[in-house]
């Protein structure tokens, strides 16, 4: 912890303003020859890993966009369509992420209930509300916020994968409970519309740059003129 | 030379490179983000960590993760039944994507890591070095086996109301695994690109370092 990097100088100097840029890949510094030939962009190669050299991800926005749009829209049929179908003798239950969870908290596992609740409702939404955020202050070019924006974007990445959790429970049911004529559980519609809003918001989360959030406090978009407000240029560690 | 300077991965802010102590980690002075890791174990150390890890994976993958009882009959299921259970009732979909991300990803992931820990270790350069460290590092978000145990978790206690429920040795399996799966994770992956041998890449196009 003690073995910081060099202390902060500010104003700070990205990679970017250096002509330096980051191999997306294996991190390796190299110098940007793209800024001065704009016809090399694309075409440059990382001389460690071989891999393609973009100073910040491509068409990050538009593909958050896309991708968080197809997760609305997944996420209506994976809430409104039975994850699960339990078929005994007395007759067949269908259960919705919502009402397993309720099931939980009727049955005597409250814990349990908020627990899934968490991570299969709580985590999705806020995930693609935070996530829509995000990218609208990039259009907004926004200054303000950015360690808060920052962080944000640091939970997001991390708590998604969590979301999963309902999608293995119901895989395992089904392995499990399957006695021919007693009891059998199937997986319902809803789990592949589940999974798919999981995935989909995770790779959301991966094509979202969060350097932008640093670039467009800074400074406008070249070629754009600027907005008459310039941030304050002083950041502190 | 430009391995003397890093980049924050999150807010692209330039630091100078500094070696660390084992177990240290260096954040970035802007963001916070983490830098890069240096590790407590020792190269040798995290091989037999993987290959601990791969021996657990094959035990949590070949017996019963738990037996279920329900008037006298009893039914057992491993995650490949799962899958396959699930791929049989018709939901590809799901089945596809609970092997990809608990059985495949983290296999390939171990596989990956042995290998490129024993390229490391041998000490001679090697073509596939880059490439596979680069896969592994796309593939890595996608392997779930922490998420999976807290489902079985989860699966147990909503079976044990119904019916009774027998532990399996895949239970604890996957346990173990999660654990040695937590401390690999937890290993920088980037700090391979430091100490693994040099390989001269295929340059296909212009793309040069900065020379100091």
């Amino acid at each position: 912890m003690n073995a910081a990097p060099l202390p902060p100088i500010p104003p700070i100097t990205t990679a970017a303003d250096a002509g330096l840029v980051a191999c997306p890949h294996c991190r390796l510094v190299c110098r940007d020859i793209a800024t001065d030939t704009p016809t090399l962009r694309g075409r440059l190669r990382c001389p460690r890993c071989a891999g393609r050299l973009h100073p910040r991800k491509v068409d990050s926005l538009s593909r958050t966009w896309a991708l968080l749009i197809a997760a609305v829209i997944l996420y209506i049929p994976a809430n409104l369509f039975p994850v699960m179908e339990t078929v005994t003798l007395f007759g067949t239950q269908d259960d919705t992420i919502l009402s397993g969870i309720a099931y939980f908290w009727t049955s005597g596992s409250p814990e349990l209930a908020i627990l899934i609740f968490s991570v299969s409702i709580l985590v999705p939404l806020l995930k693609l509300a935070t996530l829509s955020a995000l990218a609208l202050s990039i259009h907004r070019r926004a200054a303000g916020g950015t360690h808060q924006r920052a962080r944000l974007f640091r939970i997001v990445e991390f708590v998604g994968r969590w979301s999963m959790l309902d999608v293995f429970v119901v895989a395992l049911m089904v392995g499990l409970v399957h006695f021919q004529g007693l009891a059998v559980i199937q997986a319902g519609p809803g789990a592949a519309a589940f999974g798919a809003v999981v995935v989909l918001t995770m790779l959301a989360a991966h094509s979202f740059d969060p350097r932008m959030i640093w670039d467009r406090a800074r400074r406008p978009a070249p070629g754009k003129h600027p907005s008459g407000k310039h941030p304050p240029g002083k950041h502190h560690g | 030379m430009t391995e003397l300077l890093v980049a924050c991965p999150e807010c692209d802010a330039l630091h100078e490179r500094r070696e660390l102590a084992p177990g240290a980690k260096a954040r970035c002075v802007r963001c916070r983000a983490v830098l890069y890791r240096r590790s407590r174990l020792e190269l040798d150390n995290q091989l037999a960590l993987v290959t601990a890890a791969i021996l657990t994976y094959l035990i949590a993958n070949s017996f019963p993760i738990v037996d279920l009882q329900i008037q006298g009959r009893s039914n057992s299921a491993t995650l490949v039944g799962s899958v396959l259970s699930l791929w049989r009732d018709g939901r590809e979909l799901v089945a596809v994507l609970v092997f990809a991300t608990t059985l495949l990803f983290p296999l390939i992931d171990l596989g990956a890591m042995l290998s490129l820990l024993l390229i490391t270790r041998r000490g001679r350069p090697t073509r596939a070095f880059a490439p596979l460290l680069r896969f592994l590092l796309t593939l890595r978000p996608w392997g779930m086996i922490e998420v999976f145990m807290l489902g079985i978790v989860v699966s147990l206690v909503k079976l044990s109301n119904m019916a009774q429920v027998l532990p399996g040795v895949a239970l604890w399996a996957f346990g173990i695994l999660t654990v040695l799966m937590a401390v690999i994770l937890s290993m920088d992956l980037h700090a391979l690109w430091h100490v693994a041998p040099r390989t001269v890449a295929s340059l296909k196009a212009p793309g040069r370092p900065v020379h100091r």
